[in-house]
């Protein structure tokens, strides 16, 4: 099994006919993703690499079912095609758009909340869960998607796009395989964090370890090792952690948004000393993740 | 983007917020004279530094007498503090003070909600207040879809204090939760408040971040306030370097390359994307590797725009050889980086096969770029090797030319 999208989902491309977007419908439906529609207003009876053009969510929700949309607009639409999609009833957002203002982030967030909805991202790459299909750019191409993903039983989340798919390529190189990829966007507020998508993992059956990506900033590895505490969580967790130089450079911005030393619990020897006594084993480099992630399985 | 106390003080008291008598800036020791002489009384100058650390390191002094307030003032306008020069010196009344109190509104990354937080013990750093004295501060969270409305204000306020201090803060909280709404802000902080002798309350300090994404919503207020375009506000002013970067960046919208960030090594990094980046600089430093700079390049960047940055870090001074190294890419094509790589190596005099310590960019159109590579003499790597390694064999290549 999988995560949040299986070969099932259904899944419309708001602002498809973007140059990125484009290139995006092409790898998906390479994939095999249902694509059942795609939404840029003007341009209702057009289609994109054969999938159906509309001007609004609601146009396509009246046609069929739409399980998931992936958001791919300029910043300043960003929050009105996310309030469109949750109000016309889609109930898992893939929002790739970056700089989207924090504010407007939390509206959607909270939208989101009141509907009942999911968020992945904003500033993501997508969901792939293997052999199954991705929404989004996750991947890139499906014979790339292909070479670096493979079905498996380690559940992936990762603040960086590009880590994610680092990460699923090595741990497929030591012959093991992901249930669901998962990245999860690199801003200071993000729809779902690692202790937000940990219960669904935890819940899926084909999932044995978690591995993931993290950063300096914020508080969302403290958060996963509390909820990893209090849960008792039956999954072993390995996590690698970027940016350890950046402890010695408060106040400078690298890599996201969401990627910046303000406080004390913000530094990466922080977050590493509350996942190692939570249980998390961090990695030194990132291809020291089979090992451990074998180790913990007991293998 | 952090805002000078003055600006911040300037926004805050444009939606209402009491200030000191006569808070003014001074850009001379004789503007300074002038403000004090207004004030007719005791005055605090100072000093206007983004950085932290001012009362320490003697920026902030106390004048009886406009005389001295210029004398002050001239001190403090020479005083460099952590390398940062004074913007001016902010000249206030002083008068005493009886309660203090520590007000911000920010963002709670876990709630994913601006959070507004009171302590009764302001003027001091309010992370030790919640470590030490939990019970001194309070915390609410509002909506970012209703409006605000003062109830919530009064549930925060009523936590810490009484009497008729409870409606004179709570126009303050509901103030400053409305300006960090209108203005995008990431911060937005009045520490201490202060209830003066005669009951009334002012904030004696204030403090305000901006979050980049907002500027150009906000460009009338940012004009108004004279903020630059160019001003980041970073812990440190960007070098020429930086900027250099930052224009090859803005001159082409198609992918990121050039924003980067100036260290003092002799191995020049082309490296991304956001994670990639973090992760490749920690593995050079890891390796004893000196740095020249650190970037990110993503989103698939134009081949004049990576030949551009290629070029910016062959000519700093002191750089040696590039490493080239991504983690596996999807969108970024790696021909087209090859391609820009290789173009600014050759445009800039050099030698790919030379300069070039090593290129691990694997990924979408990896056959295509390892071709080229190939034909330049260029050693490159394929996703069999880590990014930790190529980052090793670049460092230990570095070291020996």
């Amino acid at each position: 099994m999988s995560i949040l999208i299986t070969g099932d989902t259904t899944c419309i491309i708001q602002g498809i006919t973007g140059r990125e977007a484009v290139s995006m419908t092409r790898e998906c439906l390479d994939y095999g993703t249902k694509i059942v529609g795609g939404v840029t207003p003007g341009r209702r009876g057009r289609d994109v690499h054969g999938v159906p053009v509309y001007d609004t969510v609601e146009q396509v929700v009246q046609k069929t079912r739409v399980d998931a949309s992936v958001i791919s607009v300029p910043p300043a639409f960003a929050r009105d095609a996310a309030f469109e999609a949750i109000e016309a009833g889609v109930k898992l957002l893939v929002i790739v758009t970056e700089n989207i203002p924090r504010f407007e982030v939390a509206q959607m967030v909270e939208l989101a909340e009141l509907r009942g909805a999911r968020i992945i991202g904003p500033n993501c790459l997508g969901v792939l869960s293997p052999g199954e299909a991705k929404i989004g750019g996750l991947g890139g191409r499906a014979v790339d998607a292909r070479k670096a993903f493979t079905k498996g039983r380690v559940g992936v989340m990762s603040r960086s796009g590009g880590m994610t798919t680092e990460i699923c390529n090595t741990l497929s190189a030591a012959g093991l395989g992901q249930s669901t990829a998962v990245s999860i966007g690199g801003d200071a507020i993000i729809g779902s964090s690692y202790a937000e998508l940990m219960p669904l993992f935890e819940a899926d059956p084909e999932t044995e370890a978690i591995a993931i990506y993290s950063e300096p900033g914020g508080r969302m590895e403290a958060d996963l090792a509390r909820w990893v505490t209090d849960h008792k969580s039956r999954l072993p967790v390995v996590a690698f952690m970027a940016g350890r130089f950046m402890d010695a450079m408060p106040g400078m911005r690298f890599g996201h948004a969401g990627t910046i030393v303000e406080g004390k619990a913000d530094t990466t020897a922080e977050k590493i000393e509350r996942m190692n006594a939570a249980g998390i084993a961090v990695a030194e480099r990132i291809e020291d993740i089979p090992a451990l992630v074998k180790q913990k399985l007991g293998r | 983007m952090r805002f000078y106390e003055y600006e911040s003080k300037q926004l805050l008291a444009r939606h209402g917020v009491a200030l000191p008598k006569g808070s003014k800036l001074a850009k001379s020791a004789a503007e300074a004279r002038q403000i004090a002489a207004a004030i007719a009384g005791p005055t605090v100058l100072k000093s206007q530094v983004l950085s932290g650390g001012r009362m320490k390191a003697g920026g902030v002094l106390f004048a009886d007498s406009p005389d001295e307030a210029a004398t002050a003032a001239e001190k403090i306008l020479r005083l460099e503090i952590n390398g940062h020069k004074p913007r001016g010196v902010l000249v206030e009344s002083r008068q005493p003070v009886v309660q203090e109190y520590y007000l911000a509104v920010t963002w709670d990354g876990i709630a994913k909600r601006p959070v507004m937080i009171l302590s009764d013990m302001g003027g001091i750093d309010v992370e030790e207040v919640a470590e030490k004295h939990p019970e001194h501060i309070a915390k609410r969270h509002f909506s970012t879809l209703l409006p605000f409305t003062e109830y919530r204000a009064k549930q925060l306020v009523a936590q810490l204090a009484s009497g008729s201090d409870v409606s004179a803060i709570i126009r303050f909280v509901a103030s400053l939760a409305r300006i960090f709404m209108q203005y995008g802000l990431t911060l937005a902080e009045i520490n201490p408040l202060a209830k003066l002798s005669d009951g009334s309350f002012v904030a004696l300090d204030a403090h305000v971040d901006m979050e980049a994404e907002v500027r150009s919503q906000h460009a009338g207020l940012l004009r108004e306030l004279e903020i630059g375009d160019d001003e980041t506000r970073m812990a440190r002013p960007p070098t020429k370097f930086e900027l250099d970067g930052a224009a090859i960046n803005a001159a082409d919208h198609r992918g990121v390359a050039g924003n980067v960030t100036e260290f003092a090594g002799s191995l020049g990094l082309i490296i991304g994307a956001g994670g990639g980046s973090l992760t490749l600089f920690d593995a050079v430093r890891n390796h004893g590797g000196d740095p020249a700079n650190y970037c990110e390049i993503g989103g698939n960047p134009s081949v004049g725009k990576v030949a551009n940055l290629t070029k910016l870090i062959l000519a700093k001074p002191g750089v040696k050889k590039i490493a080239v190294m991504m983690n596996v890419v999807s969108n970024t094509r790696v021909d087209m980086v090859a391609r820009g790589v290789i173009k600014g190596v050759v445009e800039s005099g050099f030698e790919p096969a030379d300069k070039i310590a090593i290129f691990r960019i694997p990924g979408s159109w990896e056959q295509e770029g390892f071709k080229l590579l190939g034909k330049y003499g260029v050693e490159f790597c394929d996703r069999s090797v880590s990014m930790y390694e190529a980052a090793g064999r670049a460092v230990a290549k570095a070291k020996r030319s």
